[in-house]
């Protein structure tokens, strides 16, 4: 009685997509603090509490300058917010915080307390990709959380096709990469032959702390530090790893889908 | 049968100091622990210390029925060694990886290659082994794979549609994680060992943490024991329901692979009601867990749990009355008992071929000491075998979840675990998702790392993938390989 059975349980459990992004963002887990905002502002002269407690060396602050968070190598794990006795690092409970440029992901001075968010790509590229975009997923020395919730965009909670876009088994079929992982040397190679083999115009999507700067691997020889090492990067999209809403985010935000304006 | 080993013998979550970790010359060094692999231990490690200009060989070995592990070590070696792979299948990896990492070549090895070494800009593979013959033909697959999965090349000597051998080239993945352990613990220790394996981050975790703990003569709270527990079977409930539905897509059987993607989200979520990431991230520490699960929080993760396991049984009854998906699982990608065994597979790999072996219930520690559950085994070493494993853990862990959420022990969660002590050796094993997740640490006389050595239940399995493909139809490769579903990063470290 298995059809009888599906088909029950079809209509008593409707459609399973989310709302989002006509409707509400699904809520964050309320531990999970979102976004950071950094006010040097508030920082305390000559104060470095939260520099050595980053494990990644996200956090900077050179004597006589102001404090500088670079989100891009952050692995969200708030020692930093733990740390600081001035309340200058807080979480902001905001999934959004994808950037076009690895400077927009630097947080701290007046103006840049938060992440400066992603704009649509330009009028041509725009029009190409807008309404369908056709992605190859290449990871380059992750460890497969990344992948994991890329991945979950595919599910029918979140049914990343609703807005055309789409994980294809080519770069020959694809309008773009999308990298996960801090690039290891071992992947270098296939990473650029993956790139050269995408036809023009492309975009290169880095997902996740590791591709934009290398995450918990920084500092290591057998790794390149991040995907802008070997490609161009169109977007980033920090996390360790992202949420799935932070991806999907980015992405729409990209291709200029979400009503709102960008920016802080 | 371990009482009358020559090793030194201690029980997971131990440590000892170095001193008294046995020493024989390395020929009968290797002989012992053959004659102990022969006799039923396991091989948890094996791997080389630097000793001034030598290095020292350590065997780690598990006796299963007797809950116990042992440890012997060489004297300092240098060129070569007679190769235990020889005498024993279970050591052949770990061998090329000796040869790699510290330039020791195991005489009569049978096939010598890299493991992960780099040559420039992608891994040195070394030769492939062919088959020769007018009607063979290769098929090479990865590194990038079509899927959002990780890298990892597979070379296929094939005649028609036949695969006659599989040989697996992975080291892709490599980011140095063992390397710059050396010296440690770091600041980024902890952040590495979560990421060692992404979706295993609990059960990589509790392993550093156990050893972390060993070393420091201290115990994290019971209270965190029990925590790390509850997030340990999330993470296998996450991993177990993803897979089944993973299977479910990959024979067309969209019901249950529609399903158990969205029941995993919300397996990863309950993992994050408690810590905030969905994956288990900045949960355990050494000296305990970073995050309680405070009463009320306690009951919203019960009252969420209990739909997410029934609709998980659900989509699972429709894949096992589903005639169709049992004809495709059936009797493909199988590895008997007797080749499970030779090889070491560990977890539930090694469970579906019928083999008893879960470390939560052999080496208890942590939690584990206190509450059990059930070994799920299956006899027949297929797909459908270790489909089937997948679906009673499912029911067990949620089981088990369902009865510790409703009695938690009380107290704190973390205390500082103080100094590490110095010139010691410490083992931990975790069962997790995939199967024993093993970390050795040996400190110098100061009480930071020496060597630190972490064996994923993958670096075992990945030969399993290979019999398991031996006379099957290449086109069945995508199912035997998910019914794996082996680290790559785990791996490739």
């Amino acid at each position: 009685m298995f059809v009888l059975n599906t088909l029950a349980h079809r209509l008593r459990n409707g459609c399973q997509t989310m709302a989002y992004p006509d409707g509400p963002a699904p809520a964050l887990p309320d531990r999970h603090g979102g976004a950071l905002r950094v006010e040097a502002a508030k920082c305390a002269e000559g104060c470095r509490e939260c520099v050595p407690v980053c494990p990644t060396q996200a956090i900077t602050r050179p004597a006589g300058r102001a404090v500088s968070l670079d989100l891009g190598r952050c692995i969200f794990c708030a020692a930093c917010v733990e740390a600081c006795p001035a309340g200058a690092i807080t979480q902001t409970g905001d999934h959004r915080m994808a950037g076009r440029r690895r400077e927009d992901l630097v947080l701290g001075r007046p103006g840049d307390e938060q992440v400066r968010l992603a704009v649509a790509l330009d009028g041509k590229l725009r029009r190409l990709f807008g309404r369908s975009l056709r992605l190859r997923q290449v990871s380059a020395g992750g460890c497969n959380a990344c992948e994991a919730d890329t991945n979950v965009l595919g599910t029918i909670g979140w049914d990343l096709g609703r807005f055309g876009i789409q994980f294809v088994a080519s770069p020959r079929h694809a309008d773009g990469l999308l990298v996960t992982g801090c690039v290891s040397r071992n992947m270098e190679l296939a990473l650029r032959k993956a790139y050269e083999a995408v036809p023009e115009p492309k975009i290169v999507i880095a997902v996740g702390a590791c591709a934009i700067a290398g995450g918990p691997f920084v500092g290591h020889p057998q790794i390149r530090e991040g995907a802008s090492a070997v490609v161009p990067v169109d977007l980033f999209v920090p996390g360790c790893p992202p949420h799935p809403l932070t991806i999907l985010d980015g992405l729409l935000r990209l291709l200029g889908r979400l009503e709102e304006s960008a920016g802080k | 049968m371990s009482t009358t080993s020559p090793f030194a013998l201690l029980a997971n979550a131990t440590s000892l100091p170095w001193a008294d970790v046995p020493a024989w010359t390395v020929a009968e060094f290797v002989r012992r622990t053959a004659a102990e692999l022969a006799r039923g231990a396991r091989l948890c490690a094996w791997f080389g210390v630097p000793d001034h200009d030598a290095v020292r060989l350590v065997a780690v070995l598990a006796f299963d029925a007797d809950n116990t592990l042992a440890v012997g070590r060489s004297a300092p070696v240098t060129g070569s060694y007679p190769s235990l792979t020889v005498m024993n299948a279970q050591a052949h990896l770990f061998e090329r990886e000796v040869w790699e990492q510290h330039a020791l070549v195991p005489e009569g090895h049978p096939w010598l290659k890299p493991v992960r070494r780099s040559a420039g800009t992608a891994p040195a593979n070394g030769d492939f082994f062919r088959v020769d013959g007018p009607e063979i033909h290769e098929v090479a697959v990865g590194p990038v794979h079509a899927g959002v999965i990780e890298p990892g090349h597979f070379r296929f000597q094939c005649a028609g549609e036949e695969v006659l051998h599989l040989e697996i080239a992975l080291g892709y993945q490599h980011r140095g994680v063992e390397e710059a352990l050396v010296g440690g613990p770091h600041l980024a220790t902890m952040c590495q060992m979560e990421t060692a394996a992404g979706d295993s981050t609990v059960a990589h975790a509790t392993a550093h943490a156990s050893v972390m703990e060993a070393l420091a003569g201290t115990e994290a709270p019971l209270r965190a024991q029990w925590l790390r527990a509850v997030a340990l079977e999330l993470e296998r409930l996450a991993n177990h329901t993803g897979d089944l539905g993973a299977l479910a897509n990959d024979v067309a059987f969209l019901p249950t692979a529609s399903a158990c993607g969205k029941l995993r989200g919300d397996f990863l979520n309950l993992t994050a009601l408690l810590c905030g990431n969905r994956f288990g991230r900045g949960l355990v520490r050494p000296g305990g867990c970073r995050f309680d699960l405070e009463p009320d929080r306690g009951a919203r993760m019960r009252e969420r749990l209990r739909p997410v396991l029934a609709d998980t049984e659900q989509a699972a009854v429709w894949l096992w009355d589903a005639a169709s998906v049992r004809a495709r699982f059936e009797n493909v990608g199988k590895v008997f008992a007797r080749q499970a065994a030779e090889i070491g597979l560990v977890g539930l790999a090694a469970r579906a071929c019928g083999l008893v072996r879960d470390v939560r219930y052999d080496h208890p520690a942590g939690w584990h000491r206190f509450a059990q559950m059930p070994v799920a085994v299956w006899p027949d070493g297929d797909v459908f075998a270790r489909a089937r494993v997948r679906w009673l853990e499912i029911q067990r862990s949620g089981k088990f979840l369902e009865e510790q959420l409703a009695v938690p022990p009380e107290g704190g969660v973390r205390i500082e675990p103080g100094p590490l002590a110095g010139d010691t050796l410490a083992v931990a094993l975790t069962e997790g998702w995939r199967g024993e997740v093993c970390h050795v640490a040996l400190t110098d006389a100061g009480g930071r790392f020496r060597r630190y050595k972490i064996v994923d239940p993958s670096f075992h399995n990945w030969t399993g993938m290979v019999l398991a493909l031996r006379g099957q139809a290449i086109s069945d490769f995508p199912i035997c390989n998910k019914s794996f579903n082996l680290s790559y990063c785990g791996f490739d470290l």
